[in-house]
């Protein structure tokens, strides 16, 4: 299904009712085109406020059509266009998050009770998947360390591990004969980059929550790691001291580490990373860009890998 | 019982194809490139043009160099005599696997020459692209009844069983671009192995010609 991008959306009109009403726009010019039923937005998009924040960056916002209809999510199949058209299976209410591991306090918890406590922001970040491409997401949510914080880890816990749903009566690419990756999907992050002003648990974006090929309804964002490590439709956060272990490592270590930050001198083994397309921008003679050490973010996170030699750890 | 004989003799007993213009051909297979360029200028491939662009015309490069291997097998065993269309089928593999070319040169690295010899020299993917076509050149080059005249029917038919190779490097190219083992990729490499697999059991299990023992 092809539908025109709407025209480019400034900055400034990106405050939460310009998008809802634009949304509004949207869908019904979708269900005048008879097209309603595939319209990449979930059932359940509900419009989420949200305060500015300076860690947003002012680059110019990918489409949300291009946000919400090119995905990686395997879950719902290979194909980028896969999400959009199969993720309307999966149910997203009612949604446990477990919190366990090494911590005072274990819990699971409903969504809504484990979102309440924070502060949702709008956070404007640059996305560079390992593929080589990149976009401009207006995500909405709260850092992780608020999480990480009420959970009150023990001395002993390094990392946090994540895990993604594995229900494969509603995600369809859980079923294939052979198994692309090893399900459920896992992720997880040094104590330090969880910690991080910049990691976010993101349960919206566009002003909406999470459509369900994004990742609904709540996902990590790490700016400045390649794109696979933002895991999406999180059900479990748990507290470890060793290093976990992460779904595309399991699938080919030598092409994907742990760390998987963004960085244009160390190749993919098959391809190069050293530039990147930015989606929607200039169409079918776009020019690539430069990629950017942590992928532009370099001020902010590069201390926490002073030392290491990311060659090594890529 | 698979027959030797030429076309007017399976015409007979096989499935009757009918004789349409080779123009025809070309022009039909070329619909999707005409299609996709168009698609393509006008902002109607999704998100990222560029990229559907390059993996679609690889794709019909790939479809056209099966259908060129399945000519062949098609006439043996089940009787549907496609040769008069061979020629067009391979030159069309041939051209799309050129756009191909063209395309990740132009469009993808903007004819940034030392990122493209990094990448031919650094990426096995591409390695194995390149080289796969450059060896449908000399295929395609020949693809003309002056050749077969000039160069005699054995040295011709040499030059053409590159197309085994070709085959076997697209399948390889295509595996190595995607990340991890969908199924797509493992579709296509499984059919080029049953098109190749069919003519080495067809070598082995040949009753020998009596020409040959004669020689």
């Amino acid at each position: 299904m092809m539908i025109r991008r709407p025209s480019d959306v400034l900055p400034s009109e990106i405050t939460p009712k310009d998008v809802y009403f634009n949304r509004r726009h949207f869908i019904a010019g979708a269900a005048a085109l008879g097209v309603a039923g595939a319209a990449p937005f979930g059932a359940g998009a509900a419009p989420l406020s949200a305060a500015k924040s300076p860690l947003s960056t002012d680059e110019k916002l990918t489409s949300k059509q291009d946000v919400t209809s090119y995905n990686n999510f395997y879950e719902f199949g290979v194909d980028k266009a896969d999400p959009a058209a199969n993720a309307g299976t999966l149910k997203t209410k009612p949604w446990t998050v477990r919190v366990d591991g090494l911590v005072a306090k274990p819990a699971e918890y409903q969504l809504e009770d484990f979102i309440k406590p924070s502060t949702l922001e709008e956070r404007i970040y640059r996305m560079r998947c390992v593929e080589g491409w990149s976009m401009v997401i207006p995500w909405i949510g709260f850092p992780l360390a608020d999480v990480i914080k009420r959970a009150e880890p023990q001395s002993g816990a390094k990392y946090v591990s994540f895990e993604t749903l594995y229900r494969p009566e509603e995600m369809r690419g859980q079923n294939g004969l052979l198994p692309v990756l090893d399900w459920p999907y896992v992720e997880g992050l040094r104590m330090d980059e969880a910690m991080h002003p910049l990691t976010i648990l993101a349960v919206g974006l566009y002003g909406e929550t999470l459509p369900n090929q994004n990742g609904a309804p709540i996902r990590l964002v790490v700016p400045w790691k390649y794109g696979f490590k933002g895991i999406k439709s999180i059900t479990r956060i748990s507290f470890t001291d060793k290093e976990p272990e992460t779904s595309w490592n399991k699938q080919a270590s030598n092409e994907y580490g742990f760390y998987a930050n963004v960085n244009p001198g160390v190749d993919h083994p098959r391809w190069s990373q050293a530039t990147e397309r930015r989606i929607g921008e200039g169409g079918l003679f776009a020019k690539r860009r430069e990629t950017r050490l942590f992928n532009g973010y370099a001020d902010q996170v590069a201390s926490l890998y002073a030392g290491m030699d990311l060659r090594k750890f890529y | 019982m698979p027959s030797d004989r030429g076309a007017a003799g399976t015409q007979k007993r096989g499935i009757a194809v009918p004789r349409i213009p080779t123009l025809l051909v070309y022009i039909v297979g070329f619909v999707p490139a005409v299609w996709l360029f168009y698609a393509g200028v006008n902002d109607r491939l999704g998100a990222d043009p560029m990229r559907y662009l390059e993996q679609s015309l690889g794709l019909w490069a790939l479809r056209f160099l099966i259908g060129s291997l399945a000519v062949t097998p098609l006439r043996q065993s089940l009787g549907i005599n496609l040769l008069r269309y061979r020629r067009a089928i391979g030159l069309l593999a041939f051209y799309y696997a050129a756009l191909h070319l063209l395309t990740y040169l132009v469009l993808d690295q903007g004819l940034d020459g030392s990122a493209i010899l990094a990448d031919i020299l650094k990426r096995p993917y591409i390695t194995i692209g390149m080289a796969t076509f450059v060896i449908l050149v000399p295929v395609a080059v020949t693809s003309n009844n002056l050749s077969i005249r000039k160069l005699g029917g054995q040295v011709w038919a040499r030059i053409h069983k590159l197309v085994y190779v070709a085959a076997i490097g697209a399948a390889l190219h295509f595996l190595l671009v995607v990340k991890s083992w969908p199924m797509e990729p493992l579709v296509y490499t499984a059919i080029v192995a049953a098109l190749l697999g069919y003519r080495v059991v067809k070598a082995f299990t040949r009753k020998p010609s009596p020409r040959r023992r004669a020689a």
